[in-house]
């Protein structure tokens, strides 16, 4: 059964390269541009895992992971967060609100698709 | 009569007056006091009266009718005026314990012991004269009762003068006699309170005796020799050359009468004697009540047949044959009643040694107390403070002052003497005595006056007094150069002692008195007024001033700190006034409070006042506050102390409302060292901010490159399209970093003040045309309408072209980038202002709610959010554009409503 991944970000280009990434590794691919748009997605249909960026128009990324952490249902969703801002307390805050894990931008797209393939394995 | 029998009655008469002061110090001693009695009080007031009134009055009398009188009228007036001057000195001196007129005006004037001094030195010379009058009078009258032995002779009265020897001088042996019997009444013990009750109780009775002698000379002359008074008057009025004495001459005399009652009036308070007997003797403030008509009453008695006996003596004796002074024994002895005489001599005796022995008693007092001892004290090698018993010091000290005063008298009676009446001599003490008054009076009643007054006054006083009557006298007598007498001091006839500046035709104790009063009180009032007072001046001022208010009663005003043995203050006290008495008197104070001192080892406050107060009646207040405060541990606090303690209080008061005032400030610079810190903070955290900001910025970017370069990189198979695609993505945001890095940098330079300008003045419209220009291809891509309205003629202004065209190029990017495609409108307006230049660029597009307009302009901050579509941009360009136009002295605002557009305008000022 083919996996399926949510990849959230307001930036294009980034969406643009991990929707060919995610792609080319062989998962099925979905796409939001602002953390209200992934929440209707993940109600439409759970995905597996998302790449949810943090930095984005009206709901954030730690406001999207906390809610969909609240749900019960949603208890099987993986999380990467995605973020420009490095610092170690943000990481400790992203993993606080419940992701699974975290990788700054700029990544190495190797990184990210070994990860999501390990959380989805 | 030979002179055994008078010199036996008279040394009988002395002896039974010592039995009656004998008696009254045993009396008291026994506290069965002999004088509490008011009469006794008046009597012993009425020492006033000496030989001068007992001989003088009636001398005075032949020369000027009722000239004689202004002596009894001034103190009648004053005795008026006794309860509120003399009763107020009376409770002043038992509140203070004074112990004569010194130590009155030193208590007053800040416990001044110079100023006691001064008091003690004026007394004692201005005094001298009139102790040489009574030594004068008792030997005179001596002489002639001896001489003078032949009923119906003349009475010759060859008085002793500078060429008599020593050995044959009567007036010498007078003078030793009355010493001794001074010393014998006056300093037989030193008294805790410096009463002498049996001094008291002679005097009083001498005054008894002198009344009656004299009246009894007065009744056998006017009813005896003549026919009752009006016979006497009568027989003088026919008389041409006496008739001029029942009328006033002229207005100098009239002026001389006024002067000499002024001036009485003053002496009856002042005279050292009087101040002893009314003020220092005066057992109850209540006698003073009996005495202000009791005295008045015994002068008009005494003065009753002044003007009989002299008239009687003109018409009897031959003008030149007998001196009018001693009409009073001449008269009795020239009708052969000797016994008359005898007894008249026994009243002028009285009247001599009731004045010597008070008068003498008084002054040792102050030469002891407020001369002498200030002195020794002060000599440490003397040591007196540790001596065992000083109260024969004490003694010896007030009997050697006596025996000097005296003989002083004696010398002035035999250097000088001999040129004066009896009146003249007693009225040169008088203007003398008189000098006390202005510091005395306004002492008690003027609080403003100051000790450097005080003394400014007595000495201008005594000063004038010396120049205009002592000096003169001395003069007249061949003991001092004629010459300035005559001619004034070095030849100025305005410095003639007996017309000063010209002022002649008075008597010159009148002429004196005013001078010497003037300077008195000229000095005393401008130096007060111009001199402040010290903290104990101050308050003592108040304590004499206000006696009569119940606060007044503390008098001791003494604050005691520190504890002083009971055993050492009783000791300390008894080495002054003897053991016998110190005990007694602090037996007393415990009595009365129902203490027993035995248990009581350390004395309190009110003890050592108690202590001070005897010493001070010992030795006067000054030296008795130097006793205690020597020997009870230096831990007396004087009240100068207690000032400066509370100036000190004051300062660390003042002080201490520094600290508070620093510490507020103190308080106030924390605050705002917080707010500052606050604002340090928040500026760090706005930093923070920024950097994660750019480092957001900067890495969106960056992710894309990386992404796509390893897509590339890694995925050699894509086809060709897709390549270019994605490497259209990799150059694009290159370019977007590059151009974030520019900005950053910019900013940065613009905030850090080093970015070079070029400013000068340019054509804004130019600048516009050539950013329309840049960004036209970018309109143009997105179908965007660009309209153009330049106003020509705007006047140029100072600028710097790149940066201006860098804001024209932000503000269109920003149009372009909100305007819808395709249909977006953008209108580019320039136009001159008032202000200057103002350029405006307008869009079509969502417009910005009210609450952003501000916000637009901080970095990083893109209003953009609200779009599903992230606009590009690094959100610096507005913030930029801002720095440039305040930069250039200009501001830049946005004018919108969502939903309708924005509109960016600026303004650019002309050229100042």
């Amino acid at each position: 059964m083919t996996r399926s991944v949510l990849v959230v970000d307001d930036e294009s280009n980034i969406v643009l390269s991990l929707e060919f990434l995610m792609k080319q590794a062989g998962f099925d691919v979905r796409v939001a541009r602002d953390g209200e748009a992934a929440l209707t997605e993940v109600a439409k249909s759970p995905p597996d895992l998302i790449l949810l960026d943090v930095m984005m128009p009206k709901r954030d990324g730690y406001d999207v992971c906390q809610t969909i952490r609240a749900n019960p249902d949603w208890k099987n969703v993986r999380i990467i967060m995605l973020t420009a801002k490095g610092r170690d307390i943000e990481r400790e805050k992203g993993l606080a609100m419940g992701a699974d894990d975290y990788i700054t931008k700029p990544f190495s797209t190797r990184e990210v698709v070994e990860r999501v393939k390990h959380y989805l394995a | 009569m030979s002179g055994a029998v008078v010199i036996g009655v008279a040394f009988a008469y002395l002896c039974l007056l010592f039995a009656i002061a004998y008696w009254g110090d045993k009396r008291a001693d026994a506290r069965r006091s002999l004088i509490a009695h008011p009469a006794i009080y008046a009597l012993s007031i009425a020492v006033y009266c000496t030989s001068w009134t007992f001989y003088g009055s009636v001398g005075r009398a032949t020369q000027t009718g009722v000239g004689f009188l202004p002596i009894y009228l001034g103190p009648t007036l004053m005795a008026a005026l006794w309860w509120l001057v003399l009763r107020k000195m009376v409770r002043i001196s038992k509140t203070h314990r004074i112990t004569s007129i010194a130590d009155f005006v030193s208590s007053r004037y800040g416990k001044s012991t110079f100023l006691s001094g001064l008091v003690t030195v004026i007394a004692v010379i201005g005094i001298m004269p009139y102790i040489s009058l009574q030594l004068k009078a008792v030997s005179a009258s001596f002489t002639a009762l001896v001489e003078f032995a032949a009923p119906g002779s003349t009475p010759g009265l060859p008085l002793p003068g500078a060429d008599t020897p020593f050995h044959a001088d009567t007036a010498l042996y007078v003078a030793a006699i009355l010493a001794a019997f001074a010393i014998l009444f006056g300093t037989r013990h030193i008294d805790a309170s410096e009463h002498h009750e049996g001094m008291v109780a002679a005097i009083a009775f001498e005054s008894i005796v002198k009344l009656l002698a004299f009246l009894a000379v007065g009744l056998f002359v006017a009813f005896g020799l003549f026919a009752g008074p009006g016979d006497i008057f009568r027989q003088a009025a026919e008389r041409a050359d006496l008739a001029r004495l029942f009328t006033m001459p002229d207005a100098g005399a009239i002026g001389d009468f006024v002067a000499l009652t002024l001036l009485s009036m003053l002496v009856i308070l002042c005279l050292p004697r009087q101040f002893q007997v009314s003020v220092v003797e005066c057992v109850d403030e209540v006698h003073i009540k009996r005495a202000m008509w009791m005295f008045p009453l015994y002068l008009l008695l005494i003065n009753l047949f002044v003007l009989p006996i002299a008239f009687a003596g003109l018409l009897t004796f031959q003008p030149g044959t007998v001196h009018p002074d001693l009409f009073v024994l001449a008269l009795p002895l020239s009708q052969g009643h000797q016994f008359l005489a005898l007894f008249a001599f026994i009243g002028g005796l009285s009247a001599a040694t009731g004045m010597i022995i008070v008068e003498t008693v008084a002054l040792a007092t102050m030469v002891c107390n407020d001369l002498v001892m200030p002195v020794l004290l002060r000599i440490e090698g003397l040591n007196l403070a540790q001596r065992r018993d000083l109260s024969r010091l004490l003694l010896a000290i007030r009997r050697w002052t006596i025996v000097v005063v005296v003989l002083l008298g004696y010398l002035y009676v035999r250097l000088i003497g001999q040129s004066f009446a009896l009146v003249t001599i007693g009225l040169v003490s008088f203007a003398a005595a008189a000098q006390f008054a202005p510091v005395l009076l306004g002492g008690i009643f003027w609080r403003g006056a100051t000790r450097a007054g005080a003394v400014a006054g007595l000495m201008g006083g005594f000063g004038v007094w010396l120049y205009t009557l002592l000096l003169p006298s001395f003069a007249r007598s061949g003991w001092l150069p004629v010459g300035f007498v005559d001619h004034g001091l070095f030849g100025f006839a305005l410095l003639k002692p007996y017309a000063l500046f010209g002022l002649s035709g008075l008597d010159p104790i009148t002429h004196s008195l005013i001078w010497s009063l003037i300077a008195n009180l000229g000095f005393y009032i401008a130096v007060s007024l111009a001199s402040g007072q010290g903290a104990i001046e101050r308050i003592q001022a108040a304590l004499f001033v206000d006696v009569f208010r119940p606060s007044g009663e503390a008098g001791g005003g003494r604050f005691w700190r520190g504890t002083a043995p009971v055993a050492d203050l009783q000791e300390l006290v008894g080495r002054f006034v003897g053991e016998e008495a110190a005990a007694r008197a602090f037996a007393l104070y415990a009595a009365e409070r129902g203490l027993d001192l035995a248990l009581q080892g350390e004395a309190d406050a009110d003890l050592v006042n108690f202590a001070e107060r005897i010493l001070a009646g010992a030795i006067g207040a000054a030296s008795a506050r130097v006793m205690v405060a020597s020997v009870a541990k230096g831990e007396v606090v004087g009240l100068q102390e207690v000032m400066e303690i509370l100036d000190e209080a004051s300062q660390i008061l003042a002080y201490s409302q520094k600290l508070e005032m620093k510490s507020k400030e103190l308080e106030q610079a924390t605050a705002e060292l917080t707010a500052a810190n606050e604002r340090l903070k928040e500026l760090d955290r706005l930093k923070d901010d920024f950097v994660s900001t750019i480092t957001h910025e900067l890495r969106t970017p960056l992710t894309s490159i990386r992404s796509f370069s390893e897509i590339l990189h890694d995925n050699p198979e894509l086809d060709l399209g897709q390549r270019q695609e994605f490497l259209r993505i990799v150059i694009s945001e290159s370019e977007r970093l590059t151009r974030l890095i520019n900005q950053v940098l910019d900013l940065a330079k613009i905030e850090a003040g080093s970015l070079d300008w070029d400013i000068r003045t340019l054509d804004v419209a130019e600048a516009v045309r050539a950013a329309l220009t840049a960004t036209q291809r970018l309109a143009g891509d997105k179908g965007v309408t660009l309209t153009v309205d330049l106003e020509a003629g705007a006047p140029p202004v100072p600028a710097d072209r790149d940066r201006l065209i860098q804001v024209m190029v932000n503000l269109l990017s920003n149009a372009v980038k909100f305007a819808p495609p395709d249909k977006g409108r953008i209108a580019v307006t320039l136009a001159a202002t008032p202000e200057g230049v103002r350029v405006s660029v307008a869009d079509n597009g969502p417009g910005i709610p009210a609450d952003h307009h501000e916000a637009v302009f901080d970095k990083f901050r893109q209003v953009g959010d609200t779009l599903t579509e992230k606009p590009e941009g690094s959100g610096l360009g507005l913030a930029i554009s801002r720095t440039i136009l305040e930069h250039l002295g200009g501001r830049i605002w946005v004018e919108s409503r969502p939903g309708e557009g924005a509109t960016f305008n600026f303004v650019l000022p002309r050229a100042v």
